[in-house]
């Protein structure tokens, strides 16, 4: 088939929205530690772009998209891109070259490791973490986006359906996130010191750049301009919209105020729930799914406090269970009349979709838990993944950077 | 000569100052500090954690004055500072050795 430029246009545009997502993570994350750790927490975002490009033009789109071997894995063929060119892919990108699909999910997988950074922040040892972004991108990410995007990849053939990525991206890092929260354990103080927000300024104008960027990271699963990727942007929106609202609405009710962190992080669960049913679903469907988003991911992270355990900035709660709840909700809200190549959910008169999605998140629940648990193991065993004592008071900036983020 | 240093709420210093110069004050020294005294704090909530935050900004005016000028300086402060809310602050009065003109060497009441 033949490049067009529409589309392709639409999915570079939308490669620069995604990739300008992260940095909006480490602005996000950032302004809600203590202000010694700024640079180091802006860092795991930031260095993501450049370990993560690296290895995936090296082979991480080889094994994520390449031909699949059996179901699980993509081979090598497409190591260092090679055959991956400037003419359409048919399988995957019809109308826009193959290298402008590649990029557009470079950024997916960039993203996705920076995201799980927020349960360990304030405590990981740098070096360590470059390691385990590499480990976990080929161990993790990589298989997963293959079993549910990949020409012949298990899940998708099971007819699981995840448009942009709740599964991929934010099922992953959230379950990642908890197994790490667990295994390098508390922050010290944590429950006696004080450890608020340094900056939420600086918090918010993160979740502003999220917010933008994700028409990109759902519009842009259309691979083509038009009537998809509008949906896929009007619904991503709504639900945000609806997300923030809910959140803040349920905090204030809950706690006596409507908090400016609140309605940002609202926003952001209704952006992750949506993010499977993006390309599914319509404008009211959306608004009860990011309705629900705000509400249950608000509940989910003052678990945190029950269960005992230090998920620092809240991915489990927004990521893992928002994920969780975008991919049930497909089930629930999917119509083919939005998406032929879709499905019907429950609410549109087919009960077995919500089983596939369920079947699919306890995959991604299952394997991303336990593998991401090994390789933390393996790296505390050889390398160590805390800072020392001295360090994590002195801060990260200063131990593992030799910079401070404020001179006043 | 006598050392003044008075706790005052922040946005009462402007008024402070302004009528410490219409005296004849000539300069003065002013911190940004934190403080609590009978004023109690306020709670802050950030997602799922709570903080009790007990200490409250204050503004710490420091000065030299003579023994002549004491009683008026302190009924000025006092008279601008009030609010007649809990938390309008404290004067504390010393007295101090010696003051020394950095510039002209001059020392005494004529450094002042």
């Amino acid at each position: 088939m033949k490049v067009d430029t529409g589309d392709t246009a639409w999915i570079l545009i939308s490669s620069a929205l995604v990739m300008l997502m992260t940095p909006g993570l480490a602005l996000f994350y950032g302004g809600m530690v203590r202000s010694k750790n700024v640079l180091g927490t802006i860092m795991q975002s930031f260095i993501a772009l450049g370990v993560i490009t690296i290895q995936w033009v090296l082979y991480g789109y080889s094994l994520a998209f390449g031909p699949t071997m059996g179901g699980i894995i993509g081979s090598l063929d497409w190591m260092g891109l090679r055959g991956v060119g400037l003419d359409p892919y048919p399988d995957y990108s019809a109308t826009v070259p193959h290298q402008a699909f590649m990029i557009f999910q470079m950024m997916f997988a960039v993203i996705t490791p920076a995201l799980i950074t927020g349960a360990f922040a304030e405590r990981f040892k740098f070096k360590t973490y470059l390691v385990f972004l590499i480990l976990w991108s080929t161990f993790v990410y990589d298989p997963l986006a293959h079993w549910v995007w990949g020409n012949g990849g298990w899940i998708r053939n099971l007819g699981a359906l995840d448009f942009a990525g709740g599964l991929v991206v934010h099922v992953s890092s959230g379950v990642a996130a908890l197994a790490a929260a667990l295994t390098v354990g508390k922050r010290k103080g944590y429950g006696d010191e004080p450890m608020p927000p340094h900056n939420l300024t600086m918090t918010l104008l993160g979740a502003a750049l999220l917010w933008f960027g994700w028409f990109g990271f759902n519009g842009g699963s259309a691979v083509a301009s038009g009537g998809l990727a509008t949906n896929a942007f009007v619904v991503t929106h709504i639900s945000t919209a609806s997300a923030a609202l809910s959140w803040m609405m349920v905090e204030w009710a809950y706690r006596g105020n409507p908090t400016v962190l609140g309605a940002a992080s609202g926003a952001v669960a209704g952006l992750v729930a949506i993010t499977p049913a993006s390309g599914f679903v319509g404008p009211v469907s959306a608004i009860l799914i990011g309705l629900v988003a705000g509400v249950a991911c608000y509940f989910a992270i003052n678990l945190k406090n029950r269960l005992r355990y230090d998920d620092s900035l809240d991915v489990v709660g927004v990521h893992g269970v928002g994920g969780t709840w975008g991919a049930l909700a497909t089930g629930l809200f999917a119509s083919k009349m939005i998406n032929p190549m879709g499905n019907d959910g429950l609410f549109f008169g087919n009960p077995s979709l919500i089983g596939i999605q369920a079947l699919s998140v306890v995959s991604a629940w299952i394997y991303s838990f336990g593998v991401t648990l090994i390789l933390l193991k393996v790296l505390d065993w050889t390398m160590g993944l805390r800072v020392s004592e001295e360090h994590e008071i002195s801060g990260l900036d200063i131990s593992q950077h030799g910079e401070s983020g404020y001179s006043f | 000569m006598k050392k003044i240093e008075a706790i005052i709420k922040p946005f009462k210093l402007d008024d402070v100052k302004n009528a410490l110069t219409r005296i004849g004050i000539q300069g003065m020294t002013v911190t940004e500090v934190k403080g609590f005294g009978r004023q109690k704090g306020h709670t802050e909530v950030y997602r799922s954690d709570e903080y009790k935050i007990n200490f409250l900004p204050k503004v710490k005016i420091e000065l030299i004055t003579t023994e002549e000028m004491i009683t008026q300086v302190v009924e000025t402060i006092e008279r601008e500072a009030k609010t007649g809310q809990i938390g309008d602050g404290k004067i504390f009065i010393s007295t101090v050795d010696e003051v020394i003109r950095i510039r002209t060497g001059e020392r005494g009441k004529d450094a002042i």
